[in-house]
């Protein structure tokens, strides 16, 4: 075996056996460097999508013993719900209607305020305002939900009766309401950041041609800015399905298949924490219907995030 | 001075200086007339205030907080300065329209990017925007490439006619006077030739004012020529003759290519 030495000191082999030099062994550790840290990260990641994985099995799986004994026609279109009394019924619109209406209640308070706020933010307000108001808003958003829910009960629905006097002492509107409250922070936020990210070019070439500020915000910015708009508004809707402990305090939690929000109805979370706090048997059709609910609200949340993708895709920067 | 006296004033810079936030002085002590439909072409090196200087005509400068703009800009024919704290910098801008360095046309259909302007200034009859938006796109040679496509996005456009396009959304409210700031740099050749000659045809309907870092640009497209350097106005004369025969020692340094 020859070996030749070449002038940097490095082992070169012209057999092609024995040695590995020691530039090529140090490449050889690094790598072995690099697959750990792959591997870490690869695990990190499978962590995620694993938790995801189980939980749809575990929610499938459990709901596949539910549909076994009540049928999927009866579940949509039954018009009660009411599974742990003698006379059960499966109507899961009862608590898709609640979830919906609390909901929207909730977009339509937060949707135009929390734009409205990022349109100050972003195009009004100076360096200071915003670098002061942005994180006492973001705090709006670490308060924890139960704090909201019983600001809904005992402030704001006495409020709202007072302006209402026929509502209710739990309602939809009011737990709706301090809902789109919650949300405000986040649309906001989101929202600026959005509008900020289009370039100043643009709201330039808008001065240029003599707009004003608000003009230019709403003729140039948001269209600009839409995807990200669209993108926050998503995750709003998100936040209001899944929504448990405001709407479990302040909405009542009795079943009612309701299309108005002055009325106290149950929601699916708000059926779920229930039913869920209480002893039901492992495996009778009470414990079933957690699940089966469960599955329903991971529907929903399942098809806004598409149709919110499919907006983001459809309004994508085109700047 | 050459001999100018067939010419208008559009406007005249007087004693104008300016100041960025933090008090950097960016143009010093300008003077400078700009005559009614010529072109006028700022040359000079990077960071000697030509768009600093070229974006005091339509008080971009006011969208940032903390600059300051002293003396004043004279606009013709009703002689008002544009430069008065009581001037509202919409008005201006609705009387003096800009074409930016990079295309920047808005997320809105190519129609829209048109009617733009004519809908800030409240225009909502149907027919006057056509009419105006195809007169702006004909007046920016687009009309025959977009015609038949007037609803598709503007960014669906190649860069030489967004370009067109952005000069067709400043064309169509009719401006006295139009600022240019390097328009072509961010074009190829062919597009650059085109938007070279738009802006000679354009002189005949409005005053310009063109920034460019391209000397033969300035010679093909300009009447009259101001060389700047470090904030100040070094020289300004007839085109011709400030390539010809500069009489500063410093402007022919920069347009023979020794400097800068």
């Amino acid at each position: 075996m020859q070996t030749v030495s070449s002038t940097t000191g490095v082992q070169i082999s012209n057999t092609g056996s024995g040695y590995i030099s020691a530039r090529l062994s140090h490449n050889a550790m690094r790598h072995w460097n690099e697959r750990l840290i792959e591997t870490v990260l690869f695990l990190a990641a499978a962590l995620s999508v694993l938790t995801t994985l189980g939980i749809v099995y575990i929610l499938v799986s459990e709901s596949i013993h539910f549909f076994a004994r009540i049928s999927i026609v009866d579940f949509l279109t039954d018009t009660q719900w009411t599974p742990l009394f003698d006379d059960a019924h499966f109507g899961i619109m009862v608590l898709v209607s609640g979830t919906l209406v609390s909901s929207l209640v909730a977009l339509l308070v937060a949707i135009p305020v929390g734009t409205t706020i990022a349109i100050y933010l972003s195009e009004f307000a100076g360096s200071r305002v915003r670098e002061i108001a942005k994180p006492i808003l973001e705090l709006l958003g670490g308060i924890p939900t139960i704090v909201y829910g019983y600001f809904a009960l005992l402030v704001v629905t006495p409020i709202l009766q007072w302006a209402l006097p026929n509502l209710p002492g739990f309602s939809l509107l009011s737990a709706g309401f301090v809902m789109g409250i919650m949300i405000v922070p986040y649309i906001a936020s989101l929202s600026e950041d959005a509008m900020r990210a289009v370039p100043m070019s643009l709201r330039e070439g808008a001065y240029a041609m003599g707009s004003s500020r608000l003009y230019t915000a709403i003729h140039v910015v948001i269209p600009a800015a839409l995807s990200g708009l669209a993108a926050s508004y998503v995750l709003a809707v998100s936040r209001a399905v899944g929504e448990t402990m405001i709407l479990a305090v302040a909405a009542g939690m009795q079943p009612n298949l309701t299309w108005n929000p002055m009325e106290p109805a149950a929601t699916i979370t708000s059926y779920i924490v229930q039913v869920a706090l209480g002893d039901l048997p492992h495996g009778s059709i009470g414990y079933q219907t957690i699940f089966a609910a469960g599955l329903t609200l991971l529907l929903i949340t399942l098809m806004f995030n598409i149709v919110g993708q499919w907006l983001r895709a459809k309004y994508k920067e085109n700047y | 001075m050459p001999n100018t006296t067939q010419e208008r004033l559009k406007a005249e810079a007087r004693g104008l200086n300016f100041f960025y936030n933090g008090g950097i002085q960016a143009l010093k002590n300008i003077n400078m007339p700009i005559y009614d439909n010529r072109v006028t072409a700022l040359i000079g090196p990077s960071g000697c205030g030509k768009s600093t200087y070229l974006r005091s005509f339509n008080r971009m400068h006011d969208l940032y907080p903390g600059n300051r703009y002293e003396g004043e800009i004279r606009f013709y024919p009703d002689d008002t300065n544009l430069l008065a704290p009581e001037v509202d910098p919409i008005e201006v801008r609705m009387r003096v329209g800009m074409v930016f360095q990079k295309p920047n046309p808005f997320p809105k259909s190519i129609y829209e990017n048109v009617a733009y302007g004519l809908r800030v200034r409240g225009e909502r009859n149907r027919r006057m925007l056509d009419d105006k938006v195809e007169h702006a796109l004909r007046g920016a040679a687009l009309w025959d490439e977009v015609k038949d496509r007037l609803q598709d996005l503007a960014s669906n456009l190649s860069g030489g006619q967004q370009q067109r396009l952005c000069i067709a959304r400043a064309l169509a409210t009719d401006p006295e006077l139009l600022l240019f700031d390097e328009p072509t740099s961010a074009l190829d050749p062919i597009a650059t030739g085109a938007i070279e000659e738009l802006v000679h045809e354009l002189k005949k309907r409005v005053t310009i004012l063109i920034v460019t870092h391209n000397m033969q640009q300035a010679a093909r497209v300009s009447d009259y020529t101001a060389y700047m350097f470090l904030g100040e106005m070094i020289e300004f004369g007839k085109t011709d003759e400030i390539f010809i025969k500069p009489k500063d020692r410093r402007t022919e340094d920069y347009i023979t290519g020794r400097m800068g």
